[in-house]
């Protein structure tokens, strides 16, 4: 087996992501930059009611509308289109049918009922307003404690309640822990539903060509290898013909990890109608029926020794679903399960994890997905447990870490981290951020009634999914590296970045590897037709399982290459070294051949080295061995003006353990983005629905993602403790900044806010809210 | 965007436009920056049939001074005033709210005649407009008429504007050396509207209060003068107790709204703490 090269030289580089200037110039493709001649255009009609029974569907007049072509609703596909697919395998768990228009019943606003495809997009908008459907309006249910209330009203008749699954854990000896505990702790969490909000909306194209009876969907997608398999069953094409490209997608957060129902009524209408057609999702649709995160309340205790040892943690779970499944909506909340205890050592737990079917679009990952609710669970009880037994938010945690010399960890939900050193990355944090000197800062602050706040949020997180039997389609990866007859090289990967730079981090390590300019190397990603199977780019697992796969396949190549070389030079391969752009003997440079001259030899075939074949390509299937463990130290100091609530934000530091860096410039971006989507939730973001399933929040005037002036400056750095799990020690970045930032903002808020005896606030922390907690602790 | 779809009308000259609008009547909506027109059609909330754009009338257009007045063309963007030196220089108040308006975006298309008209309950020009005790020029079939701020908003996007009327320019008068205003704003974080806009404009002799005017936007279904406010001040010295006790009647006589961004109690405080600052900000 080729040997794995050390890292070199493009390696750790902060070079700028190649992937920018046909981004920022506008010249890159989306899917609704993509244009067939004779494209017909979807529209679809979504349900107004939260829940109601359909007693009827009009479509004449709108059929009768110049230029439309066809309306169908979802009896004219019962029978021959399938449901919309979840992969989710969870004892006992009752899945409803997901048909991709409604059929009899609608369960949520924003539920496709039917689709018209036109000749314009104009015409399809305007004959929505065409159909009449009867409906007859049913309670709907939005609140999670109700919804599991004995006798509240029933999304599915048959299940008999509204619970999707329960899935109980327990470790050690919970109840011994809390019965012999100094103090109990105990806290009722609300972890509001949030909307992904990726900027490029979702969108598909869909053309079939009866002669080849193929067919090809472009699909904003995270999943592209996933989406072929599945749109091959539901629409009925067999796989070898269906091909999906995920061409510039424009972020996901999770959100396109999925299978939509538009996605297979628009191919299903391309079949029928042999034209291409084309849906562009509007942002009022993204808001409504693209899915959603998050979205759980936690009723939480710990057990805790007045040494400030937390002996134990108890918790039960009810994560809101939503009204159907998408792809993995069950499967986020079992995350939160996993990752309970965060970064401690908590040797006993006992939790009750409830999935509710609610009146609401449906949850699935959204960045972090499961893990931000873990973490901030945990770290939010740490604080109430340190201000419990009167210790500094700082020495529970230490108190509570594991040692290095622990790693690897088996926690007690049963799964092993890879590698840690807690307190190295915390004691980071703490020195740049002057802790000492800010608490003494604080309390003086205080002497003259100013609201002060520090938080720290220190975090464990899952990253690099993940070996395959802990996930529903695999969680491998795939990569082919081939060397041209001009010596470029290109890479297929399986993975589909969509914003994550992966063009530019694989090609480093490429050319690092083969020792050439990385202008040589190109990164192809997302389209069926030209990669071998993968899986795709979510739970931050690209580099550390894709890149595996990348650089193990570039050491096949490499290893074959060296033969040519050897070969030609009369020199043995051991001696080669890549460099340069040559292939030369070690110790004399004058013996050398240019590595486009031997990527030449290796396709001409005139003189083979003994036992080998023409051509320069591996493709490698890399299974991982276990999950990547990255973790880190958030603080943040804020002040809150008591007066209106407003919070002012005048440090964050974060020092991420994220293993190996390929990348500190896309590193830092994915930091800093992944920071303010998690200050987004902390102090802004809230999808919210009213008590008849209406969603109050369905566009930008209401909800309030971040934007750049409200976010503040982010001094980051790093303490490096590579995985073992791949052998490039990367673990994964994706996500990190998302999990640990929003505790780390409410901690810091609670904090300031102590005097005032405030322990808790509901997340997004408005001045209202703000000012209102306040209030109340006055009263 | 996907709207119903509508004539358009693309008008150069205001009595082009005036006529246009009696032509079509209720079917016709004015398009000036489209700030809040284009929203609501992108969502269908509106459907006009016909939409006049007066983004062509010269006429309606700039910043100029006349007989100790500022005249602002209704098609002034918020930018414009924003950036304007002769608005920094004669009446620096109005910069200073035209920059607290959404984004640079908006800014650039956003006017200040399209915000008056349309009366969003949380727009931010309203306080200031009331605040600077400004003269509205509404020109319609029957010729010009001139309207005052405080009788202009009657209620929630309610105004005296006519529907065969267009709003065309606003006079503000140049406040002498002694006096000075103040904006501050609470942003609801997601549209950039006014949780609470105050705009004060006070008139100092030496430490007392000779003269101020409060205008309130955000809190109510239209923005008001706070009355109580000015009457509890004027004539009093500025001191921080006189002034927080002014304050405290930001909200007399009002109905504070609610919804999910604040709640009646958090606007009423808001309005109070906001008009203390406001003040203490002028009078310094």
């Amino acid at each position: 087996m080729a040997t794995i090269a050390a890292p070199t030289r493009m390696m750790g580089a902060p070079i700028k992501r190649r992937e920018d200037p046909r981004l920022v110039q506008g010249l890159s493709h989306y899917v609704d930059d993509i244009k067939l001649v004779g494209t017909l255009h979807c529209a679809f009609l979504r349900s107004d009611y939260a829940h109601a029974a359909i007693n009827s569907i009009d479509t004449s007049a709108a059929k009768d509308l110049d230029g439309v072509v066809t309306v169908i609703t979802g009896e004219d596909l019962e029978g021959t289109v399938g449901g919309i697919p979840c992969g989710a395998e969870i004892p006992d768990l009752k899945v409803p049918e997901h048909p991709a228009l409604a059929v009899g019943r609608v369960r949520f606003v924003g539920e496709p009922v039917a689709a018209v495809v036109a000749t314009d997009a104009y015409i399809a908008r305007d004959a929505l307003d065409l159909i009449e459907v009867d409906y007859e309006e049913l309670p709907a249910i939005t609140d999670l404690d109700k919804a599991v209330e004995a006798g509240s009203p029933l999304i599915y008749d048959d299940f008999g309640d509204n619970i999707g699954f329960t899935m109980p854990l327990e470790a050690g000896d919970a109840d011994e822990a809390f019965a012999e505990a100094d103090h109990v702790v105990s806290q009722r969490f609300v972890n509001q539903r949030l909307v992904p909000n990726a900027m490029e909306t979702r969108g598909v194209l869909a053309e079939y060509l009866p002669g080849e009876g193929t067919l090809t969907v472009w699909s904003s997608t995270q999943v592209p290898h996933i989406l072929k398999t599945q749109l091959s069953l539901i629409v009925d094409v067999p796989e070898q013909k269906v091909r999906v490209i995920a061409p510039e997608v424009g972020g996901g957060f999770g959100s396109k990890l999925n299978v939509y129902p538009e996605e297979v009524v628009v191919s299903y209408l391309a079949i029928q109608l042999r034209k291409p057609v084309k849906w562009t999702e509007k942002r009022t649709e993204n808001f409504t029926t693209t899915i959603h995160g998050r979205d759980q309340v936690n009723y939480v205790d710990v057990a805790v020794n007045n040494d400030g040892t937390i002996t134990g943690i108890r918790a039960k779970i009810l994560a809101d679903l939503g009204a159907s499944y998408q792809l993995l909506t069950p499967l986020i909340p079992t995350l939160t399960n996993l990752m309970i205890v965060g970064c401690y050592k908590i040797p006993n737990v006992q939790i009750e994890l409830v999935g509710v079917l609610t009146n609401k679009m449906a949850t699935d990952a959204y960045r972090g997905a499961g893990r931000p609710e873990a973490t901030f669970i945990i770290e939010r009880m740490v604080d109430l447990a340190a201000a419990a037994v009167g210790m500094d938010a700082k020495d529970i945690r230490f108190k509570n870490f594991p040692q290095p010399t622990e790693f690897p960890l088996e926690i007690p939900t049963g799964i092993i981290y890879d590698s840690g050193n807690y307190q190295e990355s915390f004691n980071k944090a703490l020195e740049i951020v002057d802790y000492d000197g800010l608490r003494a800062q604080q309390a003086q602050l205080r002497e003259q009634g100013r609201y002060m706040g520090i938080g720290i949020s220190t975090y464990a997180e899952i990253c690099g999914m993940g070996p395959s039997i802990a996930m529903p389609a695999g969680g491998w990866e795939s990569s082919t590296v081939r060397v041209e007859p001009t010596g470029k090289i290109t890479v297929l990967t399986g993975v589909s970045p969509h914003g994550q730079g992966q063009e530019t981090t694989f090609a480093q390590m490429i050319a690092d590897e083969f020792g050439i300019d990385i202008d040589d190397v190109v990164v192809i990603h997302g389209d069926t037709g030209r990669q071998p199977y993968g899986i795709g780019t979510f739970g931050s697992r690209a580099t550390a399982v894709g890149g595996t796969a990348m650089v193990i396949a570039a050491g096949e190549v490499k290893e074959k290459m060296a033969k040519f070389a050897a070969h030609l030079m009369e020199a043995n391969t051991e001696d080669l070294v890549f460099e340069d752009g040559k292939i030369s003997v070690e110790g004399s440079p004058d013996q050398a051949i240019d590595f486009a001259a031997i990527a030449l030899e290796a396709h001409v075939a005139k003189n083979l080295p003994p036992d080998t074949t023409p051509g320069l390509e591996a493709t490698h299937f890399f299974e991982p061995s276990n999950f990547t463990y990255p973790f880190g130290a958030h603080i943040a100091v804020i002040e809150v003006d008591a007066d209106t609530g407003e919070i002012d934000i005048q440090r964050y530091v974060c020092v991420d353990d994220i293993g190996n860096i390929i990348n500190p410039l896309i590193v830092a971006g994915q930091v800093h983005g992944g920071i303010a989507q998690g200050l987004g939730q902390a102090l802004y973001e809230g999808a919210v629905y009213d008590d008849s399933g209406q969603l109050l929040t369905g566009s930008f005037m209401d909800y309030a993602v971040p934007k750049a002036t409200q976010i503040p400056h982010f001094e980051t750095d790093h303490t490096v403790t590579p995985s073992p799990v791949n052998p490039m020690g990367v673990k994964g970045v994706g996500e990190a900044g998302t999990i640990g930032s929003t505790p780390c903002m409410v901690n810091a808020v609670v904090d300031a806010l102590s005097p005032f005896g405030v322990k808790d606030i509901e997340m997004p922390l408005t001045p209202n809210r703000v000012w209102q907690a306040i209030q109340d602790a006055k009263d | 965007m996907i709207p119903g779809s509508f004539e358009y009308f693309a008008p150069t000259a205001l009595d082009e436009a005036l006529s246009l609008l009696q032509e079509h009547g209720d079917d016709a909506k004015v398009l000036a920056g489209g700030h809040s027109l284009i929203p609501t059609m992108k969502l269908r909330l509106a459907e006009p049939a016909v939409i006049i754009d007066i983004g062509g009338i010269g006429s309606l257009k700039g910043i100029s001074e006349s007989d100790g007045n500022l005249v602002i063309g209704a098609l002034t963007t918020h930018h414009e005033l924003e950036s304007s030196d002769l608005v920094q220089q004669k009446v620096p108040l109005l910069a200073e709210t035209a920059a607290e308006i959404g984004d640079v975006q908006v800014r650039n298309k956003g006017t200040i005649g399209g915000s008056l008209a349309h009366a969003d309950p949380a727009a931010d020009w309203p306080a200031t407009i009331l605040a600077l005790d400004a003269d509205l020029q509404i020109t319609g079939p029957n010729g010009e008429r001139t309207v005052k701020a405080t009788d202009f908003f009657q209620g929630l996007y309610e105004t005296d504007l006519g529907d065969d009327e267009i709003l065309t320019a606003i006079h503000v008068s140049i406040p002498d050396a002694n006096t000075k205003g103040t904006y501050l704003k609470l942003h609801q974080v997601a549209s950039g509207f006014a949780l609470t806009g105050v705009a004060v404009v006070l008139t100092k002799s030496g430490d007392t209060c000779q003269s101020v005017a409060v205008g309130i936007t955000g809190v109510s279904e239209a923005p008001y003068r706070a009355s109580g406010v000015e009457s509890g001040l004027t004539g009093s010295a500025l001191s921080a107790e006189n002034i927080a006790a002014a304050a405290e009647r930001a909200v007399d006589g009002i109905t504070a709204l609610e919804d999910i961004h604040a709640s009646e109690a958090y606007r009423q405080n808001l309005a109070k703490v906001y008009t203390r600052r406001a003040i203490e900000a002028a009078a310094s």
